[in-house]
């Protein structure tokens, strides 16, 4: 796809891009397809240059704390911007339901928080439903089958089910995405869960996996890259040949280029692991 | 290492600290991952379906929780009156804070009645209190009569469901069960039904045996002086009227205005829990018999257990209080389903159980249980009673990471994660050198081995496809389109 900016860049929202510290470090592409995708929207895309992690392994860990520390220099950062954008259900969660709850006994503060909470968004949230974007279909997809995980953080803390799978419906023109049997339970990630209990950690992607075989999906994909890394560690273990797993971003952009999660090639390798 | 298994009459033992060795046992039991699979879905799938039959369940969910916010905002006044109703009902109240006084209070009374066979309705508060143990080492002969309770005291095994307690056993292994400690003689019981039988069979001649009857209770209406109790075998109601003492052991934040109160919270429950309108009974208590009375008990008592709740009020974990111990959350849980419930080591499993353990025993006691989530939300988003359970969860590993409770090895790492993520040069420093680290085999293989063991025994580490982290390749392509 190429960008189209149809808004002049006067009137163009301000959209700040979250990259978020996972896509950063393992799937530049993830952020460079979101830039494609946002400006192919009409937007003036910025990439703050101090942004980090949001947060959330703090939260989640008990440093409440070095948490709400972050989530104040977090405010500072995108304040200026008229949209925060991130390729993540569960950092865009961080963002805006867990900043208000993490600042709520400083008036000032959670006042800061709450209005970057309005107008933060997850990626595909933010293209259907504020934007209302158009995506052009495109023919690498044609005849793959397409299944869409629900990250948990997606799915309970947004409410987001609908806008990726609009998209999706679009570029494929509405036959090619099969669903999960099984879409409300976890992946087992879980942030250090994965860690700390890797046992149980490995059932639930077990299980998960062997829905995802069910559904004979060409290609997985899903809007938080835990999920997708946990998912891609565990299959790329255990099967021959793992199927295809992407960040939604990039099959919306159209942006194949970087092999499948699943590939153990480095670097720009030729080949992919899923390739049929 | 058994979990949950009684080790002092007094204590209920608790093995809560060993979840994760007791967790990882409990996926290589062949036959308890058989029990979990078959029940798990049934109970999901009843819930969903008994929520899509009424029009507006989320008004039932405003309507409960509204009558314990109510309540829990007058605890002190509507304990009181019931304790006044129970009174004047010609009932005693006994107040316990401790589950050693509530064992004490109880032995006391069988001692002055002579006690020598006590019939027990499930009561979750028993549990807490390990009265089965107090009462068995006073020499009385003590018989659970809910099929499940009855199923787990024949195995000697602690509850592994607050609902469902013997959730773990297959069809299978109570058949096996009975055969071993009933005399069965040649008698067929390969199905459900004539295991249920079997069971009935012996509890009749125990419910008119028996001395004292022990129940729980759902709730306690204040404005009344009665005892609600809900089962679907009517074991309650045997238990309550048979004997000549009913006892009722529970606890402070069960207590309710009245009966339309009541109601809110009754079309929640069993909605909840098993996925019925309304379970097979709902029984009031009201004391002991009248004088018009041809039958019930001559002694009605109410041990009221505090253990730690009154704590829980006024503190940030007062919404667990809420909690109507309907199950949903462990029904709905991703590791509840994995592991079952033995593995969480104490009387209550799941999520409600991992708040409510080191709450009650002490989080020293149970401090992997907060983490043993994946903060997935479904089961917030299933509790009837809004109770916040990850953000819960979350406070428990707050006071975790404060008491220094936590390994030096996840606490390290993850305070120089969050100090390194407030510099963010430094940050994108390490970033670079991290990616670097991750190209190179024998580093990649150095990490996999020693420092990432625990995720690279059954995963791959991820990789990165491309010439660099995303800020380092988005600065470059900046610096390219400026020249």
């Amino acid at each position: 796809m190429t960008s189209v900016p149809n808004t002049p860049r006067s009137t163009a929202p301000k959209v700040a891009l979250f990259v978020t510290c996972l896509v950063n470090q393992f799937r530049p592409n993830v952020g460079f397809s979101a830039i494609t995708l946002l400006e192919h929207a009409g937007c003036d895309v910025i990439v703050p240059k101090a942004q980090t992690c949001c947060g959330q392994p703090g939260y989640n860990n008990g440093l409440r704390n070095a948490a709400i520390e972050t989530a104040k220099s977090t405010i500072k950062l995108l304040e200026p911007y008229d949209y925060v954008v991130l390729p993540s259900g569960s950092c865009t969660g961080m963002l805006s339901k867990h900043y208000p709850t993490l600042l709520s006994n400083d008036i000032a503060w959670k006042k800061r928080a709450d209005s970057l909470s309005n107008k933060t968004w997850e990626l595909c949230q933010f293209l259907v439903e504020c934007l209302d974007v158009k995506l052009p279909t495109h023919s690498k997809l044609e005849g793959k089958t397409i299944s869409y995980q629900d990250s948990c953080s997606c799915k309970r803390e947004l409410k987001n089910t609908s806008a990726p799978r609009q998209l999706i419906n679009q570029l494929c023109n509405g036959s090619n995405l099969v669903e999960l049997k099984d879409p409300e339970s976890c992946c087992g990630f879980g942030g250090t869960f994965s860690v700390k209990f890797p046992d149980i950690s490995e059932r639930l992607v077990s299980d998960k996996v062997q829905d995802i075989k069910a559904t004979g999906a060409d290609i997985l994909v899903s809007a938080d890259l835990g999920c997708l890394i946990n998912i891609a560690g565990y299959t790329s273990r255990t099967e021959s040949r793992p199927l295809e797993v992407r960040h939604i971003a990039e099959i919306l952009a159209n942006n194949l280029g970087t092999p499948s999660m699943t590939s153990r090639t480095q670097n720009n390798g030729s080949v992919s692991g899923s390739k049929k | 290492m058994k979990p949950g298994k009684p080790t002092s009459p007094e204590a209920p033992s608790n093995q809560a600290l060993f979840f994760k060795a007791q967790s990882s046992e409990a996926l290589l039991d062949e036959t308890l991952q058989q029990a979990l699979r078959k029940a798990q879905g049934g109970f999901i799938e009843k819930r969903s379906q008994a929520i899509a039959d009424v029009e507006n369940f989320d008004s039932y969910k405003q309507q409960a929780q509204l009558v314990k916010n109510h309540t829990l905002d007058h605890l002190a006044y509507y304990l009181t009156q019931f304790e006044e109703n129970v009174i004047k009902n010609g009932g005693h109240v006994h107040w316990a804070s401790t589950p050693e006084q509530l064992n004490n209070i109880i032995l006391h009374i069988c001692e002055r009645r002579d006690a020598k066979f006590v019939t027990k309705g499930k009561s979750m508060i028993s549990e807490e209190a390990n009265l089965n143990a107090a009462l068995e080492a006073a020499g009385i002969d003590v018989t659970e009569t809910d099929l499940g309770e009855y199923i787990i005291q024949l195995a000697k095994e602690p509850p592994s469901h607050i609902i469902v307690p013997a959730i773990h056993k297959t069809r299978q292994q109570v058949e096996a069960l009975f055969r071993k400690t009933h005399d069965l003689g040649e008698r067929d019981l390969d199905n459900i039904a004539a295991l249920v039988d079997e069971a009935r069979l012996q509890l009749r001649q125990k419910f008119l045996d028996a001395d004292v009857g022990i129940t729980g209770a759902n709730m306690l209406i204040a404005d009344t002086g009665s005892v609600m109790v809900v089962t679907n075998e009517g074991n309650g109601d045997l238990t309550a009227t048979l004997p000549k003492v009913h006892i009722v052991t529970t606890s402070i934040e069960k207590v309710i205005p009245d009966l339309e109160s009541a109601s809110a919270i009754l079309r929640v429950l069993a909605r909840s829990a098993t996925g019925q309108p309304i379970t097979s009974y709902t029984s009031l208590f009201s004391g002991p018999s009248g004088i018009e009375d041809l039958d019930g008990p001559d002694e009605f008592h109410v041990i009221l257990l505090d253990n730690q709740r009154s704590q829980m009020l006024g503190s940030p974990f007062e919404e667990m209080l809420k909690c109507i111990k309907c199950g949903a959350c462990l029904n709905h849980c991703p590791v509840y389903s994995a592991v079952g419930g033995h593995a969480y080591g104490w009387v209550y499993p799941g999520p409600m159980g991992s708040v409510l353990t080191p709450l009650m025993t002490g989080l020293k006691q149970s401090n992997d249980l907060p983490n043993a989530s994946t903060l997935c939300g479904r089961c917030e988003e299933v509790c009837p009673m809004g109770i916040p359970l990850p953000e819960l969860l979350r406070q428990l590993r707050n006071k975790e990471h404060e008491e220094q409770l936590t390994s030096w090895k996840s606490r390290f790492p993850l305070k120089g994660f969050m100090w390194t993520i407030q510099h963010p040069r430094l940050f994108h420093w390490i970033t670079k050198i991290s990616r670097l680290i991750l190209t190179n085999t024998t580093l990649t293989h150095l990490l996999e081995r020693h420092l990432l063991t625990s995720w690279y025994n059954s995963k791959e580490l991820p990789k990165n496809h491309s010439k660099g982290t995303f800020m380092e390749q988005y600065q470059k392509s900046l610096k390219q389109n400026k020249t």
